[in-house]
């Protein structure tokens, strides 16, 4: 607006501040470090065979990261969406390989039963306004039995396999769990996924109605709703959002390994939660953003693997998580609290 | 007329919270609605405002009865309401506040351009200083919340805009300022409606004034009719303040 002469008391608010507030500027920060510091002692890690390595874990994680980080926006947890990557990859290997479904059609009924779930998870929520803490708690526990519970009762093992005889296999993995050749360096298509989700995400986040409301119901649901925001339809969609996430996850990683075990996603969803906390998610709700989500995957996937390339035990990985989010949790306070500031 | 309730009533299970009370609106013209806390003011303009719904009595809006199913219904009808602490999400910025709800659009995107420029320009029309529509609502103070709440209702075309208690938080100051703004909306042919328990602040901007006590009406007074000292007398409930300053003031006599 080159009309509108400029307030005097705006003067101090430069380039400085407008890239400090972005709630991802921690986690930006995070990556730098995080990158120099196992760059700098294995070569591996920093070459292109590497960054492939490191950016795979990241993908996966990054695409339920982006998903958790929209609904925390939007006041809400799910901890429910890590053993629901589970129940999809069993939904799709057992009717693909037990009940004579092609690819296909098992995906997709794996993406209807990921739906419900998502919309189960949502209308308890918003019509009870009990906490999602506890409801999704309650949701993670039910899938997780049923998982174990169904998948001994038809094989009498804790896991299905053999999808790679299905009709549709090959090309359902080309797309959803193949690889692409960048300069010598095969990368999992899984990436393109993540960058994709993170993208529309995004946009819906800023530059959508949508993405305003979200912001809304999760800063104030009661204000929102005063003002002519679908509160409680936008939360239910966030759930359902989430749960199509965990069934894109569930459906690559169950391409690729061509087999599910009953338990997998167990413990994950508290990841996700990290990995939104790191990229600038407030776990009050109403601030964050996908762009920081994915970089907080980033971070994990560097130090999954980075830990690795350098000969350590695993077990540092764990260590190495805490550390990183009460880092990223005090850095994202600071950096709030510097941009609320101008207050007069 | 643009608002007006006849003998209006609400009952929550057995508690009567609101008793055959009569009020009008009229385009260009502020009602105030005074009264102690629990005389039943919240639960009149929630009525009005399409939160709740009214057991007895009929709420006619230019001159037909309606019975509000939600706040969109009476948005739609232009009748918005700027709640007390509800109103503004702190953490959101100016502008995505001004549009929370009613976001314009560009195809299926959220016009974030014209959102920002219409939101600087309103804020502008109604004399309101903002420094800069990105920074967070939060940082705004409370009488700069209450005027950006003001100019978003007046934009979306409210006919009536009732303000729920917007000076009670405030200073001697800011509270000045919010009065002003009403004046504004006033002035620009709104009816509004202005819900306090401070006389002092009714008196220079009300043209009627509907006292409120326990739920039950003490009569709707047009300005002409009551001096600013009868206000503050019923509102306290007369007999009682005298008493009170009976017992506060000092006795000379003894030491």
């Amino acid at each position: 607006m080159t009309t509108v002469p400029a307030d005097e008391r705006i003067g101090s608010v430069g380039l400085a501040r407008r890239l400090l507030i972005r709630p991802e500027l921690g986690a930006v920060v995070g990556l730098i470090a995080v990158f120099a510091f196992f760059a700098a002692q294995s070569p591996v890690f920093r070459s292109p065979a590497g960054i492939a390595n490191w950016l795979d874990p990241a993908a996966t994680l990054g695409i339920m990261a982006v998903a958790i980080a929209l609904l925390m926006i939007g006041g809400e947890f799910d901890l429910s969406a890590g053993v629901l990557t589970g129940t999809t990859g069993l939904i799709l290997v057992t009717l693909a390989t037990r009940y004579g479904f092609d690819v296909w059609t098992a995906m997709l009924v794996g993406l209807v039963v990921a739906l419900l779930i998502g919309l189960a998870n949502g209308l308890v929520v918003t019509r009870t306004r009990l906490p999602s803490f506890i409801v999704t708690l309650g949701t993670f526990l039910m899938l997780q039995g049923i998982n174990l519970g169904v998948t001994k009762a038809l094989t009498g093992t804790v896991q299905v396999s053999g999808l790679r005889r299905a009709a549709g296999y090959e090309t359902a993995r080309t797309i959803f769990a193949g690889t692409i050749d960048v300069g010598g360096t095969s990368f999992r298509v899984a990436i393109l996924w993540w960058v994709l989700v993170t993208a529309v995400a995004t946009w819906v986040l800023m530059r959508s109605r949508a993405g305003n409301w979200i912001f809304a119901v999760g800063g104030n649901e009661q204000a929102a709703r005063a003002v002519g925001v679908p509160a409680a339809r936008t939360k239910i969609a966030l759930f359902m959002t989430t749960a199509v996430a965990a069934w894109l996850v569930g459906s690559i990683l169950a391409l690729r390994y061509t087999s599910v075990q009953a338990n997998i996603g167990i413990g994950q969803e508290f990841i996700y939660i990290i990995a939104a906390v790191i990229g600038g998610c407030l776990l009050t709700g109403g601030y964050g953003s996908a762009i920081g989500a994915a970089i907080g995957a980033v971070i994990f996937g560097m130090a999954d693997k980075g830990i690795v390339f350098l000969g350590w035990d695993a077990d540092w990985f764990k260590f190495f998580l805490g550390a990183m989010l009460l880092l990223a949790t005090l850095a994202n306070r600071l950096v709030r609290r510097y941009a609320e500031e101008v207050k007069h | 007329m643009i608002i007006q309730t006849r003998d209006i009533g609400k009952t929550f299970g057995s508690v009567l919270a609101l008793r055959e009370v009569s009020m009008s609106v009229e385009a260009g013209q502020v009602t105030c609605v005074l009264g102690d806390n629990g005389a039943g003011k919240s639960t009149l303009i929630k009525i009005l405002a399409g939160v709740h719904q009214h057991d007895t009595g009929s709420f006619l809006v230019d001159g037909a009865e309606v019975r509000f199913g939600s706040p969109r219904e009476a948005l739609d009808r232009g009748i918005a309401t700027v709640y007390q602490d509800l109103a503004m999400i702190p953490l959101m910025s100016v502008w995505r506040n001004f549009f929370l709800g009613s976001e314009p659009r560009k195809g299926l995107a959220f016009d974030v351009a014209t959102a920002r420029r219409v939101a600087r320009e309103e804020l502008r029309a109604m004399g309101i200083d903002i420094r800069d529509v990105d920074q967070p609502v939060g940082t705004l103070s409370g009488g700069e919340r209450q005027s950006v709440a003001i100019a978003r209702a007046v934009h979306f075309g409210a006919r009536v805009l009732i303000l729920d208690e917007p000076t009670s938080a405030l200073g001697v100051k800011q509270a000045g300022v919010v009065l002003r703004y009403i004046a504004r909306a006033r002035d620009r042919g709104l009816g509004v409606v202005f819900i306090t328990h401070n006389p002092h602040h009714a008196y220079p901007v009300g043209d009627r004034f509907l006292l409120l006590n326990r739920g039950t009406s003490l009569g709707e007074y047009r300005k002409g009719d009551i001096t600013r000292e009868e206000l503050t007398g019923l509102m306290a409930g007369g007999a009682e303040l005298e008493q009170l300053s009976h017992e506060l003031s000092h006795e000379p006599d003894r030491e």
